[in-house]
C-alpha cells in the first residue's frame, strides 16, 4: 500500500477516535455513550497498530471492550431509572473550565515538544513483538508485574467477598 | 525453550509453494489504481460463511438433527429435500422487516451488524491453507481469541434495542455465559501457545508438520495435552451460545433470547454470525491441537500418503474438514445433551474448568520445561 493510503486511514481512524469521544461526553442519553466508547476504543487500537504495537492493540481491545465497557454496559442496564434522569451536558463553571483546559493543554504540550524522545525513524519494527514482552515482563520488570497481579487478586477477592450472601449462617440455625 | 521461539521466520519452508503465496500475490493485485485485491482477500471468507452455513449450516443441522431423532427432516423441496435451503432463502427475503414501535431504533438496527462483524474480524487471522491467509499476523492467536468481545457489544445492543423483557434476560445471560467461558478457554489455547512457543497462525501449522501425519499434531505431542483440548471444546460451545448451553436463547424460557423481535434479513444476519463464529472456534481448535491445514495422514514405506495430500489445495481442503468435522460435533452434541441451568453453567465455568485449565496450563509448563 502507498504512504496515501496509509495517511487516508490513518485519518479516518483519528476521525472516528474524536468523533465517537466527543460523542461520548456531549450525548443525552448514557446508552448511546455507552455504546459510542465502542468506536473510541477500535479507534484507539487501530492507532496502536499504526504504531507496529499490535500486541498492545489486540490488548486494548480485549481488556476495554471485553472488559470494561461489557461492565460499563451492564450497569447502566442493571440501574433502574437511568432513562428516566436527564443527563446534564450544558456547559458549566465556564472559567475553572477553560483555566484547567489550559494548564493541561499547555502542559502536556510543553512536555510532547521538549521533554519526549520521539522516534523519529521511518522504519518500522521487524518481527515479532510479543516474545520481547514476555521476556521483559518476566525479567526485567517481574517485580512490579507480580505485584500488579497481587493487587488485581486482592480486589478480586474484596469484590467476591462484598458480593456474596450472608445467608448460609441462618441456614445452618434452622 | 527451544531458541525457535525467539526467530519466528527462521523456521525452514517445507512447501513447495511458498507460505502465503496466494494471499500475498492477491494484495499486490491493483485494478484502477484501487487495492483490488484485499478486497477479494475479504470477501473470499464472507462467501465460505455464506455458502457454508447456506449448505451444511441449515440443510445439514436439519438432516443431521432428523437422523439423530429416527425422522427423515426435510424431504419435500427437491431430491432428498437439497432444495429446502432456497425455500428457506426465499422466505427470508420476502419476509417483512419489522422494527418495533417501542424499540430503540438505532441499536436495534446495528446490533446485529456489529454482531456479524465480531464473528467476521476473527476470520482475518484464519489460514486456509498454506498458501491463503488474510493477515499472517504474530499476535493472530491472541486477537481471534480477542475480538469476540465485540460479539459480547453486539448482542448487548441486540437485547437492549429490542425493549423486550425476554430479549434483555437472553442478551444479559449470553454476555455473562461468554465472558466467564472466555477465561478457561484462554487458559486452554494459552497451553496450546507454550507448546508452539508462537501465537502466529501459520507457524502453529509449519510447528505441526511432519511424514508421521497426525502424530506430530500437538494433541498427540504431548501426554496432557488432551485436557487444554477438551476445556477449549466445551468452553467454545459455551461462547457460541451452542446447546448444553443455550441457556440465551432457551426456548422454553425465553422464546428465542436475544433475537426474539428480529425478522427477515436481521435474522438472517445473526444466524450467519452464529454459524462463522462456530466454524471460527471449531478452526481454532483445530489449529492449536489438530493441526490446522496439516495433513493427517501418515508416509508408511512407499505409500507417502503425507506427501500426497499435502499442497495448498489440499491444506485448504483439511481445514475446512476439520472444522466441519468439530461442527458436526456441535450438532450431535445439540441434538443428545439436556440444557444446563444457569446456575450449573457457572458452576461448571468457574469450578470445574477454570481450575482443570490452571492445572493443564502447569503440567504443560513443566512438560515443555523439564521432559521435552
Amino acid at each position: 500500500m502507498t504512504n496515501t493510503t496509509y495517511t487516508v486511514i490513518f485519518y479516518l481512524f483519528a476521525a472516528i477516535t474524536v468523533f465517537s469521544a466527543a460523542f461520548v461526553v456531549f450525548s443525552k442519553n448514557v446508552i448511546y455513550s455507552a455504546f459510542s466508547l465502542l468506536f473510541t476504543f477500535f479507534g484507539v487500537a487501530a492507532l496502536y497498530v499504526f504504531l507496529s504495537a499490535d500486541f498492545i492493540a489486540v490488548t486494548q481491545v480485549i481488556v476495554y471492550v471485553g472488559g470494561i465497557l461489557v461492565l460499563l454496559l451492564f450497569g447502566v442496564m442493571f440501574t433502574n431509572k437511568i432513562m428516566l434522569t436527564d443527563l446534564k451536558t450544558e456547559v458549566l463553571n465556564i472559567v475553572p473550565g477553560i483555566l484547567l483546559l489550559i494548564t493541561i493543554t499547555g502542559g502536556l504540550v510543553y512536555t510532547f515538544l521538549t521533554r519526549a524522545e520521539w522516534f523519529t525513524t521511518a522504519s518500522q519494527l521487524q518481527g515479532s513483538v510479543v516474545e520481547r514482552i514476555g521476556f521483559e515482563t518476566m525479567s526485567r520488570y517481574v517485580l512490579p508485574f507480580e505485584m500488579v497481579s497481587i493487587l488485581l487478586l486482592l480486589a478480586l477477592i474484596g469484590a467476591a467477598f462484598l458480593a456474596r450472601f450472608d445467608k448460609p449462617r441462618k441456614m445452618n440455625q434452622k | 525453550m527451544s531458541t525457535g521461539a525467539l526467530l519466528p521466520n527462521s523456521f525452514p519452508l517445507v512447501m513447495s509453494t511458498n507460505l502465503n503465496a496466494w494471499s500475498d500475490a492477491l494484495s499486490e493485485l491493483h485494478l484502477f489504481g484501487m487495492p483490488f485485491g484485499l478486497i477479494i482477500i475479504a470477501a473470499i471468507p464472507l462467501v465460505f460463511i455464506a455458502l457454508y452455513a447456506l449448505t451444511y449450516g441449515v440443510y445439514g443441522e436439519r438432516k443431521i438433527s432428523a437422523f439423530m431423532q429416527d425422522r427423515l427432516g426435510p424431504m419435500e423441496v427437491g431430491k432428498w429435500g437439497i432444495l429446502q435451503t432456497l425455500a428457506d432463502i426465499l422466505k427470508l427475503l420476502q419476509k417483512e422487516d419489522i422494527v418495533n414501535k417501542s424499540a430503540d431504533k438505532f441499536l436495534f438496527v446495528i446490533g446485529p451488524g456489529i454482531l456479524f462483524v465480531g464473528a467476521f474480524l476473527a476470520f482475518a487471522v484464519l489460514p486456509f491453507g498454506p498458501a491463503f491467509i488474510g493477515a499472517d499476523l504474530n499476535v493472530g492467536l491472541f486477537y481471534a481469541i480477542g475480538i469476540v468481545a465485540l460479539e459480547v457489544v453486539g448482542i448487548l445492543a441486540a437485547g437492549w434495542g429490542s425493549n423486550n423483557k425476554w430479549a434483555l434476560y437472553g442478551a444479559i445471560r449470553s454476555v455473562a455465559q461468554i465472558v466467564s467461558y472466555e477465561i478457561p478457554a484462554a487458559i486452554a489455547i494459552l497451553c496450546g501457545a507454550m507448546m508452539a512457543g508462537t501465537l502466529s497462525m501459520q507457524q502453529f501449522n509449519l510447528l505441526q508438520q511432519g511424514e508421521y501425519g497426525f502424530l506430530h499434531f500437538f494433541l498427540f505431542q504431548n501426554p496432557i495435552a488432551w485436557l487444554p483440548f477438551i476445556i477449549y471444546f466445551i468452553a467454545s460451545l459455551a461462547e457460541t451460545n451452542r446447546a448444553p448451553f443455550d441457556i440465551p436463547e432457551a426456548e422454553s424460557e425465553l422464546v428465542a433470547g436475544y433475537f426474539t423481535e428480529y425478522t427477515g434479513m436481521k435474522f438472517a444476519v445473526i444466524f450467519l454470525a452464529e454459524y462463522g463464529s462456530m466454524f471460527m472456534v471449531s478452526a481454532i481448535i483445530s489449529i492449536v491441537f489438530l493441526g490446522g491445514w496439516n495433513s493427517p495422514l501418515p508416509n508408511i514405506g512407499p505409500l507417502s500418503l503425507n506427501d500426497w495430500t499435502t499442497g495448498p489445495v489440499w491444506g485448504a481442503f483439511w481445514i475446512v474438514m476439520k472444522g466441519f468435522f468439530f461442527i458436526f460435533v456441535q450438532m450431535w452434541l445439540r441434538w443428545t445433551l439436556p440444557r444446563l441451568r444457569v446456575d450449573q453453567l457457572m458452576h461448571l465455568c468457574w469450578k470445574v474448568l477454570t481450575p482443570f485449565a490452571f492445572v493443564a496450563f502447569v503440567l504443560i509448563a513443566v512438560w515443555e520445561i523439564y521432559v521435552k
